[in-house]
């Protein structure tokens, strides 16, 4: 069940290169699962088009019961515009939003891979895991140290992680698509989960795919309604029957089994 | 939610409708509908549908530019599986169901009309039109002429201030039950592609169609369309004549507009 609320900026800090807010957004919270994404209305009404952010915690916050926690890189109009309200601001926003990760019904190994921003929902994800007693490793990966999501709350839920950067200023330098054969051979996952940019999550699937392991992968696409109205967010995939067709990423989506994905048709 | 509207001999318990192409296959709506769903508004039109599946076009297909928002033409399933799975759903919700239709020639708009008439639970059928009043005519009365009587045609038309009156007048005459005023603007995407423009860039120029039209047109049944955002946008377009109005763009905006319009309407 989905909700379209008026939330309030609980709290604001920045952590790198970007903006953690924390929002009260009654009723949202209490249906969240790892992968669900929130979208935002923007307050200038000449934009129309709303933006999505990954729901990155769910915290419950002193006399507000459960919060929202969001990982927002002020980019943009509308990235620009959230990262910079301040505390006690109202904002309309929608959700939870989207098919959410899948978790396997056995304690399987599991090796998460987000990048950037796109890490956030991983975090979640590594908690329900763990509760589950899958063995978790995660590869973080980043643009340089500013834009890696939390490597120290990485390292409290995970068994193992890699961490990989661009320019080297942290971890390994080098990309996902480097070092995701191996990663994924060291954890010797049956599951990969990936959150983060287009190649990177082809990438991923394919690598998963030489393993023979499941890949589900979360793919970010604009979202101009991001509730399934505009059919906007197509996202090209091969069908259980073999068929070419087009899903909506908001809510058939964004999460996809990453061998259902037809990557090269999205640029 | 009761401001009970007749339109096109159906009765609307209120003069708020979906427009076409903003509101998914209506099942995405429903939970920002309040309990009576889809059946409290006062109808839902489809997504335009043709007879074989269209992928729609490529990304980025809806693009935002101030106060609008500007679509490729978009995908659909195609009118075998729609029959079989949009429409029954639509139907059991309980609204006024309006199938808009899409076709590239005469002869698929009134195969369209053909099988759409054999569907069980339609109130009417929507159809865009463009170009000279005489073109649009015949589009009408070929759709008109395959449909099962009473089953009513709404002719939806591009917001052409020179000749919006004379078409509307051509597809009246053609058969047309009412106009919709009016389409989204013939635009262009930022790498050149055409588009459509809707929202409330769009509202002042649909408002002069319809105020043109009812003017001219007393007796015309006119639903206005184009960038209504708030109730008083509604009523702006009631104000002039028309009988009922299209929301669309509003929707994507924020999913709850249509029960908050349908609602303050009352
Ligand atoms: C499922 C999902 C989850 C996301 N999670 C996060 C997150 O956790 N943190 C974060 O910082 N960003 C996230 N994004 C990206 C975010 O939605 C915005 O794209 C980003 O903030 C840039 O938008 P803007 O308005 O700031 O940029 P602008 O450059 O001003 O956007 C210009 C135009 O591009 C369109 N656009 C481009 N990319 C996107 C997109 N991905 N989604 C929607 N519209 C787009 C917008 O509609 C707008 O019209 C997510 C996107 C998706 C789809
Ligand atoms: S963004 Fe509108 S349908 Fe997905």
């Amino acid at each position: 069940m989905t909700l379209h609320v008026t939330g309030e900026v609980l709290d604001t800090k920045r952590t790198g290169a970007y903006r953690h807010l924390t929002l009260v957004a009654p009723g949202v919270a209490e249906r969240f699962r790892p992968g669900n994404f929130v979208a935002i209305t923007l307050a200038d009404s000449a934009r129309l088009a709303r933006r999505s952010y990954w729901i990155h915690q769910v915290r419950p916050v002193g006399g507000y019961g459960p919060a929202l926690q969001l990982v927002v890189e002020p980019v943009g109009g509308g990235g620009s515009w959230l990262a910079g309200l301040p505390v006690g601001s109202k904002l309309e926003l929608t959700g939870p939003l989207g098919r959410p990760f899948a978790l396997p019904k056995e304690p399987v190994s599991c090796l998460l891979v987000g990048e950037d921003h796109s890490a956030a929902p991983l975090f979640p994800l590594a908690e329900r895991l763990r509760e589950r007693g899958c063995a978790v490793t995660l590869l973080v990966a980043g643009r340089d140290e500013a834009h890696l999501l939390s490597a120290l709350e990485a390292r409290r839920s995970a068994r193992a992680v890699t961490v990989v950067t661009a320019d080297g200023s942290v971890g390994q330098r080098g990309r996902v698509a480097d070092v995701i054969a191996e990663t994924l051979g060291r954890a010797r996952a049956e599951v990969v989960y990936a959150a983060g940019r287009h190649d990177t999550l082809h990438a991923v699937a394919a690598a998963a795919e030489d393993h023979g392991a499941w890949s589900q992968t979360a793919v970010e696409l604009p979202q101009p309604c991001a509730t399934g109205l505009c059919h906007g967010c197509a996202l090209p995939v091969v069908g259980e029957d073999g068929v070419a067709r087009t899903v909506r990423a908001c809510t058939e989506g964004p999460v996809v089994r990453g061998d259902r994905v037809r990557w090269g048709e999205l640029a | 939610m009761s401001n009970p509207t007749t339109l096109a001999g159906l009765t609307l318990p209120n003069p708020v409708l979906v427009a076409s192409g903003c509101g998914g296959t209506g099942r995405e709506l429903t939970p920002y509908l309040g309990e009576d769903g889809l059946a409290g508004l006062g109808g839902f039109v489809t997504r335009s549908i043709s007879l074989d599946p269209r992928p729609g076009a490529r990304q980025p297909r809806v693009v935002e530019t101030p106060s609008g928002l500007l679509h490729a033409e978009g995908a659909n399933p195609g009118l075998e599986p729609f029959l079989a799975t949009e429409l029954p759903w639509l139907v059991r919700s309980g609204t006024r169901v309006i199938v808009s239709i899409t076709g590239r020639t005469l002869g698929e708009h009134a195969e369209l009309a053909r099988l759409l008439g054999r569907a069980p639970g339609l109130s009417a059928i929507e159809v865009g039109v463009s170009g000279e009043p005489f073109h649009a005519a015949s589009l009408v009365a070929a759709v008109v002429r395959d449909l099962p009587r009473g089953l009513p045609v709404l002719a939806k038309l591009r917001p052409d201030l020179l000749r919006v009156v004379e078409t509307a007048r051509a597809v009246l005459e053609a058969g047309a039950a009412a106009v919709v005023l009016a389409d989204a603007q013939a635009a262009a995407l930022p790498d050149g592609r055409p588009a459509g423009l809707s929202g409330p860039a769009i509202r002042p120029v649909a408002l002069r169609c319809v105020t043109e039209v009812c003017a001219a047109l007393p007796d015309a049944q006119v639903v206005g369309a184009g960038g209504i955002t708030t109730a008083a946008d509604a009523r702006s377009f009631l104000d002039a004549g028309a009988v009922a109005v299209q929301l669309g763009t509003a929707l994507l905006h924020d999913p709850t507009t249509a029960a908050r319009i349908a609602a303050e309407l009352t």
